[in-house]
Order: structure tokens, then sequence, then C-alpha cells
């Protein structure tokens, strides 16, 4: 049987069995949670709590300041020690909370105001699912309210045909989708009803990739007869999951450069974020924690893991145990996600995975030899992009004419180029450094 | 020797078919060049030979070609150019009859300190040796988020070899060649440097926006927000913002004793000879090797 895929791309090896097949467990709290106020893309959210006040978990920490930002919600039940800069994931200090959760406590989570599906209209599902704190919970963490509102400009044939549940999960090692597919497909479901109505789609496709077969076969059994959902199951290819590439797999529709998925009918919502949206909703709940996959060959006890959000990276590790000649840590997955310079950095909306690598894997940095024009990066680019010409342009900080001639935006930093390039160029690094180079000089 | 008269007709007629080919080509550039002759102002010309030909466009103009014809039309003064010497501004403003415009040069200046002696690691990086790069991976290596990387993309975008890297990896600048093109402005992805009139030699060499002494662990150089120097300094001179002493340039600023009980130096008085003198009570560095990284 064929699968739907799209041209170019790469097969990374997966390495998901260490942990695919283990179910989710509850990670403990840590001694001290940092909560960063900026987990999203955007505006940061505002303090609305004292140094030294009690909290209750599930409580409102921080309020969204903005359309574009969304509230924090407290992780555990105990008291705010500082009000700080908090080393954010950014790479920038960003403010944040210094929460210690209290020992002994029952960690009971409080309910607000329950979004009822039959009751709530459209407008107030959004606000519902911005008061709930959610993000896209893939890695991005792009506000979800703000994807699903339909945009202002009266001008655009504005509507939403398609909404698409993206159970890829293509990044190597991480298995979390996977596990919330095979343990949460009612919660998943909910979330479906919730977003069906908000966005007010016709149907909704569930799309899973070949490797989790289990998984597309218990979310068939648990769609209900009255609402229009079907699970589409695609082929296993690297970066199958990018919303652009998915949208263009499973619906054949090509997004114009520069625009959103918007702009095809689509809504692109990963599964993660769709079953907190079913969790939580009913509840009248906030995200104060999230299921993440720490594994790696540098960790003692590999697992999926429902982690308080702001658990620093430390305490994970300490937590699991890790080997001694551990030399790299990645937030995210190794393809797209970032290697850390320091343990101290907490787990937050955006973090989907802990992978943590030993001296064998990472070694000495690759010798970079020059580019052999073998085209090999043009053959995987999963954009039709040319990171061959890109990189030697931003080998000569020819920024600018990268981002005007050679669609340097439409670079979404997948890796696929770098993953092949035989002279080892490190293009992503390139790309996303011309990418940041080109953002601040427009903005000035 | 005798010439095939067949070859020698073959030679005459080359020699006519090009001369004919010349003639005509010269006649079309000649007519092309009494009809289309673009009367360029002479003065441009003059101006431009007395402006220094650096090219750098820090007036704002793509050289100084094209800044000469920005002063003839009257778009622009000639305090805009940044690199000449006061008296060649005159002349220029006289020449055209027009005012001279701001005339104070303006310098990149650089507010860290935290060269690779004083500032800590908190993890070794293997990526491509550049600043931009190092800070796409949650903002590099050093401790300091706001801290320079060290990596020198700013010594190498310069095209006037103003900035130096130091033994240290801190970028020094040659105030003498910085013509204050931008160009570090632009490149730096930590945004440490800044376009300042030359004479703002009162200068806070930090941007770390935390405060007390723990940040000493991370920088031996950085501002702990103790406010002495807002306390010394005359009224108003110097108020604390973010942590950090922010000068107010409109007041006089010719003095050097706000810097003088900074404990850690951040706040210093930038020498003419490109020499950075600090406080009496600042600590003495004297280390030049590298920290070692901090193990995380």
């Amino acid at each position: 049987m064929t699968y739907k895929s799209f041209p170019h791309g790469i097969h990374p090896p997966e390495n998901k069995d260490h942990t695919s097949r283990l179910a989710i467990q509850q990670f403990p709290f840590a001694p001290v949670l940092i909560i960063p106020l900026l987990q999203h893309i955007g505006k940061a959210a505002l303090p609305i709590v004292r140094e030294g006040q009690e909290v209750i978990r599930g409580e409102t920490l921080a309020r969204a300041d903005g359309f574009m930002s969304v509230p924090i919600h407290a992780p555990a039940s105990g008291k705010i020690k500082r009000l700080s800069l908090v080393a954010g994931i950014s790479g920038k200090m960003v403010p944040g909370i210094y929460l210690e959760p209290t020992p002994g406590s029952t960690q009971e989570i409080i309910e607000g105001q329950p979004c009822l599906l039959d009751t709530a209209t459209p407008e107030e599902i959004i606000a519902a699912i911005q008061a709930a704190g959610i993000v896209g919970l893939g890695g991005a963490a792009f506000p979800t309210h703000a994807k699903i509102t339909p945009p202002n400009d009266q001008k655009s044939d504005h509507y939403i045909d398609t909404l698409i549940i993206n159970g890829i999960e293509c990044e190597p090692y991480l298995t979390t989708d996977h596990r919330v597919m095979l343990e949460q497909s009612n919660d998943i479901m909910l979330g479906i009803r919730y977003l069906l109505k908000a966005s007010q789609a016709k149907h909704a496709i569930i799309a899973v990739e070949a490797n989790k077969l289990d998984a597309a076969e218990i979310l068939r059994v648990a769609i209900p007869a009255d609402i229009p959902v079907s699970v589409e199951v695609v082929a296993v290819k690297y970066p199958q999951g990018a919303e652009k590439i998915l949208i263009k797999a499973l619906l054949d529709r090509e997004i114009p450069a520069g625009e959103h998925s918007s702009s095809v009918h689509v809504l692109g919502i990963n599964v993660a974020t769709c079953a907190e949206i079913g969790r939580l909703l009913p509840h009248g709940r906030g995200i104060q924690e999230r299921v993440i996959t720490i594994s790696g060959p540098a960790m003692n006890k590999c697992g999926n893991y429902r982690i308080p959000i702001g658990t620093p990276v430390r305490f994970a590790m300490e937590y699991l145990g890790c080997s001694d000649d551990l030399s790299e840590v990645f937030l995210g997955g190794p393809m797209m996600g970032n290697a850390l310079p320091s343990l101290d950095i907490p787990v937050t909306k955006g973090t989907s995975g802990l992978i943590a690598f030993t001296q064998k894997e990472t070694g000495p940095g690759l010798k970079v030899y020059p580019c052999i024009n073998c085209g090999a990066c043009v053959d995987v680019c999963p954009m039709d992009l040319n990171p061959s010409q890109l990189g030697l342009l931003a080998k000569q900080q020819q920024y600018e004419q990268m981002a005007k001639h050679h669609h340097l935006k439409e670079c979404f930093e997948c890796g696929a180029c770098s993953y092949v390039c035989p002279s080892h160029i490190p293009l992503v690094q390139y790309f996303s450094s011309a990418k940041a180079y080109v953002r601040k000089n427009k903005a000035a | 020797m005798t010439i095939d008269p067949d070859k020698l007709r073959s030679i005459i007629t080359a020699f006519v078919f090009m001369g004919g080919l010349t003639a005509l080509l010269a006649g079309i550039l000649a007519l092309v060049n009494s009809r289309f002759f673009v009367k360029e102002d002479k003065r441009i010309e003059l101006v431009e030979n007395m402006l220094p030909h650096t090219n750098c466009g820090a007036c704002g103009y793509p050289g100084c070609h094209a800044f000469a014809e920005a002063l003839i039309k009257q778009q622009t003064l000639p305090g805009q150019c940044n690199v000449s010497p006061i008296d060649a501004k005159k002349q220029i403003a006289e020449f055209l009859n027009i005012a001279v415009g701001q005339t104070e040069k303006v310098v990149a200046r650089l507010a860290c300190s935290g060269g690779d002696n004083v500032a800590h690691r908190r993890a070794n990086y293997i990526g491509l040796p550049s600043c931009q790069a190092a800070t796409q991976l949650c903002g590099g290596s050093k401790v300091c988020t706001w801290g320079c990387l060290g990596f020198g993309d700013c010594e190498a975008v310069c095209d006037f070899d103003a900035i130096k890297m130091s033994m240290g990896n801190l970028p020094q600048i040659d105030e003498t060649l910085c013509t204050g093109c931008g160009d570090c402005v632009k490149t730096c992805p930590k945004d440490l440097f800044s376009l300042e009139p030359i004479s703002y030699r009162l200068w806070v060499a930090c941007k770390n926006q935390e405060a007390g002494d723990l940040l000493l662990d991370s920088c031996e150089v950085a501002c702990t927000a103790c406010g002495r120097c807002a306390m010394d300094a005359p009224e108003g001179l110097i108020v604390m913002n973010n942590n950090l002493p922010l000068i107010d340039y409109t007041l006089p600023h010719e003095t050097q004793v706000p810097l003088q009980r900074c404990p850690t130096g951040a706040i210093v008085w930038l020498n003419t000879d490109n020499s950075i003198s600090k406080g009496a009570e600042s600590k003495k560095i004297i280390r030049h090797n590298p920290l070692p990284t901090v193990a995380t």
C-alpha cells in the first residue's frame, strides 16, 4: 500500500523504539519551578502575583498582554519566591516567576469557568482557548487562538474548510504525540469538536505517519459517528510534519510564499494541542503541564512524561539519571531542536522533548569542507529552495540578497540540507542567523 | 618577395571593411553622444573631490558621489558626512553657500567590557565561529546573555579596520579610523554597538539588566546596579534605568567623578587615544588568559 507523501525529504534514523511503548507517566515537582512569562511567539504575559504570595495549582499567574499573548497558569500549588529575569529558550533573558511548590500539598487543580461545547459560540471557544493559555505544543508555540481567529480585513474570501490534526511527529526520538494519540483519543475527539465549532470547518483529518499504525487504529475506533473526521496515514519521511508540507501531501494545496495555511482554507493544529483543548476547556483549566519525551543515549531512564511547566532541565536530568559523559542536550528533537548552553533553562509549553547525547554521538565538530556543488541539498529541500546557493551567499554575508531573490524566509530550518551535506556545511545555522539578521535590520 | 594578388585583395577588402565599420560605429557613438549628452553639474565633481572618498555610506547615501549630488540639490548638509574633518565641511558649505549642519563626528561605541578573561562561559560552542550563528542557539555560550560573544563578526564586517579583537576577544574600536558607517551596529546580534558623538566620553560599558553581586559570578566587570555613579554624578546626569546607569548627555558630561567609586568598572571614561580609564576603586583585572568554562 502506498501512502501520500511529498517530493524530496530525508529518512533519518527514527530512534523512537526506546520510548514509543512506554506509557505517559507523571513527573514529580522540582524544588523550584522557573516559569518564563514568554513561552510563546508574541508578547510576554503580565504577572498578577506578588513575591511571597501563595498560589494554587492552575491559578492564573500572569494575564495575557493583548491579542498575541496568552496567560500563564501555576504549574503547582506553592509560594512565589521571586519575580525576576529568567533565561529563556530564545537566548534573551525574559521576565519570569520562581515558584516553590509546597511539599506535601495535595496539588489539586482548581477549576475555572467551563466552556461548554453545546452552549458556547465560536468566539467564546476562541476566548476560552486563549484563557487556557494554549499555544502550539508541537514546538512552534504559536498562540492557538490567534491561529483560529479569522483575519480582520474583509477583502479576503476567508473561510476554513478543512481542519488538519497533525499527529505526524516526524522528528527522531520524539514519541509524545504518539503516546497522546494512544492514551487520550477521547480528549482528541472532544478537542476536534471544539475546533470544528470554533473554526467552522466542514471536516477534520487526523494525519498519522505510517510508523504509528496502532495510533491510527485507535483513533479510527474512537471517532464518534456524528462528526466528520477521518484518519489519513501518510508515508514516513522527514519533514512530513511541517504544516505546509503536510497540507501539500494531504490536500495537494500549495501555500503561496509568505502566506499562512488559512489562505488555502486549512487550519492545522498539533494533536497534543487538540488533546489539551479537549482536556482543559470543559473544566476551565489552563495548561500547567505538558507531555514530553525524555530520551537519548545519555539518559538512563527514557520515557514519556507529563511534566510541570517550568521544571528546570537540570532537575529532570538529575531525577532520571544521565550518563557521565553527557555532552549535549537538545530541547525539542535532534533535527529542529536547540542545543542547550545551560541546564538551568526550564521546560516550557513549546518543549516537546529533551534529548541527551554522549561524547560518542556528538564527538568533536566535523571538519567543514567547501561546497562541491553535488546538489544533495537541493534534492532533499522540501520547500524547493536552493540551499547550496543560499549557503554560498550566507558565507559572503549577502543576507539581503538571500531574502530578496532566494526566498530565505520560506526556509523553516528543518535541517534536511545540513543532514545530507557531504561537506558538513552547517547550512541551517547559516540560514537561521541570516534570517535573524534580516529580521533585525528590517525592524530597524 | 611577391604577393599573391588574391591574398592582397582579401587584405585590402578586410581593411576597407573594418575601416568602414569603425567609421560607422564611431559616427553612431558621436551622434549618440551629442544627442543624449547628460549635462552634469560641474560642481558635483568639485564637491566630490572635497569629500573623503571613503564611500562608507554613513551619510545615508550610496557613496561620496551620491552625497555630493544630494548636497548640490540641497537635500542634505555637509555635516552629515561623518568622515571629513570640520575644515573640509566648512569649505564645502562656503562653496555651496549652505549651512554646515551637525558637525560632531559620531563613532561606534561598544556597551560591553566582558572579554574572555573576565566573563564566564557556560558551554563549549563548536558550531560556526560567528556571533550571529551562536546567538541562535539560546543566546550563545556566555553566561551573561547580553554580553559580547567574541567571534568578531564586527571585526569582519568593518571596512575601515577600525575594530580589532583584543586578547580577550573583545572588540576594540579605533575612533580615528571609525567612520560611523554603522555596519557593526547592524551586524552585532547582541546590539552592543551604537553610534555616539565622539565627545561622549563618559560611557556605560555594560548591558546586563540584572542586579546584585551574584552577577559577578557570570562576569567580573558587570554593572551590579549599585547606583553609586548616579549618586556621585552631578544632579540628574545619571539615573538608574533597568538596573543600568542611563546618562543624560544633554547635560554637561565632561566629568570623571561618577566612575571613581564604581566597584566593577562598568562605567568608564573613553580616552582620545582609544584606551579606557576605569575608576580608582574599580577592580583591577590583571588576568589575560580566558576563564575556564563553568561546568554545567
